[in-house]
């Protein structure tokens, strides 16, 4: 693989004839962004291109930065590699990069979902030879319902609460997953509040996308204004002395890991909607399908068990890869918190690996 | 069945017991006789026989899905709940069954003879004709173990809601070996003749461990102390002229133990024990590990009966003479007791060890001090008991786990710093987890497996673990990893002997993760040498 076009390196996804890494993470000269979670949009690049719609989501995450946005299908090249982003349909700006160099296609997925979410471009499948996928979901255990019937569930269950008096907080990515749901809330009854995270991030992206009006809670916010009505709060809210103010309250998780009994069980919280914006099992496949690729390289999720299928069932050449991209993490953190945790994980390999 | 998935459902989706009760109360009250039957079956344990194993039903969910075996097998582990996996990998279905709770387990238990087409015919057809939740507990009651958060207490409480009958009456009505096949709804729970109760246990009173310090009891001469023996605890009945054993798990025992059938000559009849079930030889305790060898076995020969003899070492009487006790002072029940069994002794006197009856007393203690108290928990370990229980001397025998009267006073465990060596993905809440891990201990520069544990971490520290695991995986056996070694615990456990089925050597008696030592380099933690020494 070492002439490869992609290559798997220490400091990410390199692409050797261009001089330039796809998602890094670790600080490098150049970096093509694929979105802008976390763990695909570090900290410390000199130079960030990315689609234009994630420019302002990056820059409010990551500050002063030097970033160049394109749009989808416009092409560029890098000493003869030809470069265009794609919508991936994960979430608001998000991309799959298309690398082509000597005839030779490859597609890098980032994070992407087949289904129409209402807030972001859909997803295009791009013809490629070796298609490079996320598999966060990559078990056949899972199946997503229509977003349109996830939604109704998370409305009833809102307006049961609202009539028993109870407000109905639900832990949702604060870039996402939460501007998702804030979109196809019913609003009819009950106003939507926002923990601050959540409420600046959709506050960046109201320029892009129409939302039914949102509000922040603040200090001055009373008890009784919130009592009833729906919190929308990142994962890390949970458990801590912020919800004081929504007692009495209901909790609820939106991811695709609701799907297990056991991961809503362990966090204690009332109720689980499976959510994601990743692919499900079929999703994947469907994908793989109609790029016509070749060649599959799986990366975080369940990679090795879903090349493993590729190859044994699909008769493709198929390929797993660690990065250190996390997925659909239940535990999100902000970012300064998150670098700072990147940095840990890095010191905990580095430290064991020079045990015996 | 809608109605049962629906409660489980609402069981399931909540962490709140009294949404719980609030949900099984409604249950009860709308539920026909045989689905609360079958209902109470199923949550106390005591489901309809297994139809199927498992191994078929996996083939079986994989062929209709379109699933390859060892996919099926990858997601398992991963899910971690076998009835779950069954559940998400077959095709979606959005139909659902107007069959009630126990027409669908009349219709297991007739499987049970039918032939294997037969049986992979009506799972399939009824897996297609569920929806998801249906089909998750319809596999459940397939293929047992309904953990879903509701203790039997939990249960009672919200028949006791519906029907109005007291919680601690209707607790010792659940006890037995009844099941949903021989009793009906009216005779369990409304009935109250003396062939039906005759066999049945008392609920048993269960003690919490003791907080803080011991003499925040107040005055010591009120408590009354003794050993807490490490056996099996058991209710031993003498009812007309039958002797029915129970284990605390609320398993007949009586055919493991034919020892103790001597009890039904010399106790007189209307009695009810609580004692501890020991290994005991030429005059001493011996170790639990022996009485292992006899818990597995169904009958007992003739060498293992003289390998490892039992006796009941009693703690309380409930019923004497046919009269139930348990409202009594504890001093008044011990007095009987007391009575009862010296008695017994000085008319055996003369006999040699095995003719006599294995029945002896846990010697109750008074103290003048709680340190006095302390000194005597010190020789816990040299008398082979657990630590001390304390009990009030005017307690009544109460219903399950309560606080106030009865406390456990164990002698601190063992402990030993070992590392990580291996980790599993934990089951229920812990699924998709690295939970469950395997520690060894150094010898001649090498790691020696010694215990595995699965608790004492909290949440957050479990999920760093587990997010380590994920990224410092050596080698991958099915659901079992092997780790870089690197991350030493601190394990703590209650007894220690020396084991030949042990690769180490050593057995160690619930084991388990005390802290997390990230102070400590690996090359620091204890060696195997060090473990064996703490054998007394």
């Amino acid at each position: 693989m070492s002439d490869a076009l992609l290559q798997f390196t220490k400091k990410g996804i390199y692409c050797k004839p261009a001089g330039i890494y796809l998602d890094p993470w670790q600080p490098v000269n150049k970096a093509l962004i694929t979105h802008g979670h976390a763990d695909h949009s570090r900290w410390g690049h000199k130079k960030y291109i990315t689609h234009e719609d994630n420019v302002p989501i990056i820059s409010h995450r990551l500050g002063d930065i030097n970033v160049s946005g394109v749009k989808y299908d416009e092409t560029f090249s890098i000493n003869n590699v030809k470069f265009s982003f794609h919508p991936a349909g994960h979430i608001p700006g998000s991309s799959q990069i298309r690398v082509e160099h000597k005839g030779e296609v490859w597609v890098f997925t980032g994070d992407y979902k087949t289904e129409d979410d209402g807030i972001s471009t859909v997803y295009e499948p791009i013809t490629c030879d070796t298609f490079i996928t996320e598999c966060t979901f990559g078990l056949p255990a899972f199946k997503w319902r229509a977003q349109s019937k996830v939604m109704e569930d998370i409305n009833l269950w809102c307006a049961q609460n609202h009539q028993e008096k109870k407000t109905s907080i639900l832990f949702a990515y604060s870039l996402g997953k939460a501007q998702r749901i804030i979109k196809h809330l019913d609003t009819s009854q009950m106003k939507i509040y926002c923990h601050g995270a959540v409420f600046k991030m959709t506050e960046v992206l109201k320029d892009q996308i129409d939302f039914p009006p949102f509000h922040l809670i603040t200090r001055e916010t009373t008890k009784e204004e919130i009592t009833g009505n729906i919190v929308i709060a990142p994962p890390s809210a949970h458990g801590s002395a912020w919800m004081r103010k929504m007692v009495p309250y209901v909790t609820a998780s939106a991811s695709g890991w609701m799907t297990f009994r056991g991961a809503r069980r362990r966090r204690a919280i009332d109720k689980g909607f499976v959510l994601s914006d990743h692919c499900d099992w079929d999703g994947l496949l469907q994908s793989i399908d109609a790029t016509g690729c070749e060649n599959v390289i799986t990366t975080h999720g369940y990679q090795e068990i879903f090349a493993r299928f590729l190859r044994e069932e699909k008769g493709l050449n198929a390929i797993s890869e660690k990065t250190q991209y996390e997925g659909e993490n239940l535990e999100e953190k902000e970012s300064e918190e998150s670098l700072k945790n990147d940095k840990a994980v890095t010191e905990t390999i580095s430290n064991s690996s020079v045990a015996p | 069945m809608k109605q049962f998935a629906e409660l489980i459902r609402t069981i399931d989706g909540t962490n709140k017991t009294n949404l719980k009760v609030a949900a099984l109360t409604s249950y009860f009250k709308v539920a026909s006789d045989d689905d609360k039957l079958w209902t109470i079956a199923i949550l106390s344990h005591r489901r309809p026989k297994r139809p199927v194993n498992t191994t078929l039903m996996r083939e079986w969910a994989t062929q209709i899905s379109g699933v390859p075996m060892w996919l099926f097998e990858e997601s398992y582990h991963i899910v971690g709940d076998l009835a779950e996996t069954i559940a998400l990998i077959l095709p979606t279905s959005n139909e659902s069954s107007d069959k009630s709770l126990s027409q669908i387990i009349k219709e297991i238990i007739e499987l049970r003879s039918k032939d294997e087409s037969d049986k992979r015919d009506y799972l399939q057809t009824n897996w297609l004709q569920l929806n998801y939740y249906e089909r998750f507990v319809f596999n459940k009651i397939l293929t047992g173990g309904f953990r879903i958060g509701v203790s039997q207490k939990l249960m009672t409480r919200a028949l006791a809601n519906a029907t109005g009958i007291d919680k601690d009456i209707l607790a010792h009505k659940l006890m037995g070996s009844w099941t949903g096949e021989n009793t009906t709804f009216q005779e369990l729970v409304y009935e109250d003749n003396e062939v039906a109760m005759r066999g049945k246990p008392y609920p048993f009173y269960l003690a919490y461990a003791i907080e803080g310090e011991v003499n925040e009891l107040g005055d010591v001469s009120q408590w009354s102390a003794e050993h807490k023996w490490d056996g099996i605890r058991s209710q031993t009945i003498i009812r007309s002229g039958e002797l029915f054993v129970w284990s605390r798990g609320e398993e007949l025992v009586t055919d493991k133990y034919p020892e103790f059938q001597k009890f039904i000559d010399v106790i007189p009849d209307g009695t009810v024990i609580d004692g501890e079930i020991l290994p005991f030889k030429d005059g001493l305790i011996m170790n639990f590990n022996d009485l292992q060898t006899r818990i597995g076995r169904k009958t007992v020969g003739k060498k293992l009966l003289k390998d490892v003899p039992v006796v009941i070492v009693a703690y309380d009487l409930l019923e004497w003479k046919g009269e139930d006790l348990r409202d009594q002072p504890f001093e008044k029940r011990r007095a009987i007791l007391d009575q009862l069994v010296l008695d017994l002794n000085k008319k055996e006197e003369r006999l040699s060890q095995e003719e006599k009856t294995p029945l002896l007393l846990s010697e109750t203690m008074s103290f003048n001090s709680w340190q006095d108290m302390s000194k005597e928990r010190d020789l816990a370990r040299e008398k082979r008991s657990e630590g001390l229980m304390i009990k009030r001397k005017d307690s009544p025998y109460l219903v399950g786990r309560k606080k106030g009267d009865w406390w456990k006073w164990k002698t601190d465990p063992f402990s030993v710093d070992a590392v990580l060596t291996y980790a599993m993905r934990g089951h229920g809440r812990r699924a998709n987890l690295f939970t469950d891990y395997t520690f060894g201990l150094w010898q001649d520069g090498e790691l020696v497996t010694f215990a595995k544990a699965y608790s004492g971490l909290t949440d957050a520290e479990f999920r760093k673990v587990d997010a380590w695991i994920k990224k410092n995986t050596l080698e991958r056996f099915g659901p079992v990893r092997s780790v870089t070694p690197h991350h030493v615990f601190e394990i703590a456990f209650e007894g220690i002997a020396p084991s030949k089925r042990h690769k180490s050597g050593v057995a160690t008696r619930f084991p388990r993760i005390v802290r997390w030592r990230k102070d400590k380099p690996m090359e620091e933690a204890n060696t195997l040498d060090d473990l064996k020494a703490l054998i007394p």
